[in-house]
């Protein structure tokens, strides 16, 4: 039997069929054509699948499609603006080599968005501690940290800079 | 790896949720944060015949904090249950224990409620709830928390039983849950917790047995005036671990013994 998701996936609303069993990362994959969002382990262990789910970091994999009906969610795909410019989340790990095979690198993108919306300037501890679900089999962590961290900043002063005054009073 | 086909349905309320499993039978299951039961699923180690959704049943998702109880509702996420004020000032070792449940995307889904019905002899929450002598209440019954933890992976719901909240009393004096574990994110190898209540010690530990394991000894010994250390030597005593790729049942004889001596040490 299948079931009617409705769901928003980057700021698209999307209506389909799905069997009970399809998993969410398996759904945003080969049905709604976002690969970007990788799958790792299987295990919900890596981290590789996570997405934003109502602007929670959750793990693609351990989520049925099903469940998503009704929900916002959001993949790294949606992460860009409309015209390329990267995410400064994204733009920072490609400045500060925050990749090394590139694999995990999606879902390390959208747990840091995570936890940069919770706590817009962590120490390295805070970074490592809200990073502990993902893996890295390249153990690039250092660079992924300093990423994070380059990130912050970078939100931080966008966030602080005064908007540019109304002309033409 | 992709799970077995089941029927699927979504439950709005307790009552609802509890008629789809009558219907269902034996093999159908409560889906809730879904963080044991789709791992099992992807593994086929659990292949239910159906899913009884309860993630939109709102009268599951309070906490309550009233006549010297925590309550918990079952549906409460451990994100939920870490930030959580009332939870902060009236069980601050329950808050403390959320945030090293799994990692952040574990959290944001993950359910007290599901921890206990699973009743895996890792799970963190069940020790706490049985030093503290929780109840787990359903849409049935209530459990002493001793009385529902009856072996690994096995309590004494029903089929069409569906856990609704965990009454813990308050207890803000000093505590310490330490968890030992080899990444941040996995599950105990031990844990031991300590807790003051009353004006005595509870102390229990975590992944020494099937269940949560509750050590009388050394509580008594504390009692008697026995320093930290003392009375953490009789941690191990009945233990019977089963070893496991992490660690031999002596290996963590050993960890029940310091882990206590440190939890009991560390309490603030």
């Amino acid at each position: 039997m299948k079931h009617k998701v409705s769901l928003t996936i980057n700021g698209k609303g999307r209506e389909d069929e799905v069997e009970a069993r399809l998993l969410l990362v398996h759904y945003l994959r080969d049905v709604a054509g976002l690969t970007g969002t990788h799958i790792g382990c299987d295990t919900s262990q890596c981290g590789a699948c996570t997405i934003l789910l109502d602007g929670k970091a959750v793990k693609s994999c351990t989520l049925f499609a099903v469940q998503g009906d009704g929900h916002d969610v959001k993949t790294i795909e949606g992460m860009a603006a409309s015209d390329g410019t990267l995410h400064p989340i994204q733009q920072a790990f490609w400045d500060e080599h925050g990749l090394q095979c590139g694999y995990c690198t999606p879902g390390f993108i959208m747990a840091a968005a995570y936890l940069l919306d919770r706590n817009p300037d962590p120490s390295d501890e805070e970074i490592r501690k809200g990073l502990e679900g993902n893996l890295c089999r390249c153990t690039g962590y250092v660079n992924i940290v300093k990423a994070v961290q380059s990130a912050a900043q970078t939100m931080g002063r966008d966030q602080a800079r005064p908007q540019p005054a109304a002309t033409g009073e | 790896m992709i799970p077995a086909a089941f029927e699927y349905a979504r439950a709005g309320s307790v009552q609802e949720a509890a008629e789809l499993l009558n219907r269902f039978g034996e093999d159908g299951k409560v889906l809730a944060g879904g963080h044991s039961l789709i791992p099992l699923m992807r593994l086929r180690l659990a292949q239910p015949s159906a899913l009884v959704d309860i993630n939109p049943v709102g009268e599951l998702n309070y906490i309550v904090a009233e006549d010297g109880h925590l309550r918990v509702g079952a549906l409460v996420r451990h994100v939920d249950i870490h930030t959580s004020d009332k939870v902060r000032k009236n069980l601050p070792i329950l808050a403390e224990v959320a945030e090293e449940v799994g990692d952040n995307q574990v959290r944001n889904l993950g359910t007290i409620g599901g921890v206990m019905a699973h009743a895996d002899s890792a799970g963190d929450y069940p020790t706490l709830a049985l030093i503290l002598d929780a109840e787990i209440v359903t849409n049935k019954r209530r459990f002493a928390a001793k009385d529902f933890f009856q072996d690994l992976f096995t309590t004494p719901l029903e089929p069409d039983e569906i856990v609704c909240e965990v009454v813990f009393p308050v207890a803000n004096g000093p505590h310490k849950y330490v968890k030992f574990r080899r990444r941040l994110f996995d599950w105990a190898i031990v844990a031991a917790a300590a807790q003051q209540l009353n004006g005595g010690w509870r102390v229990g530990l975590t992944n020494v047995g099937p269940t949560p394991v509750r050590c009388n000894a050394v509580e008594k010994a504390l009692s008697e005036g026995a320093s930290p250390e003392q009375a953490a030597e009789q941690a191990s005593e009945g233990l019977t671990p089963s070893g496991d790729i992490r660690a031999t049942p002596d290996y963590k004889r050993h960890l029940a013994r310091v882990l206590t001596r440190r939890a009991i040490e560390a309490s603030s």
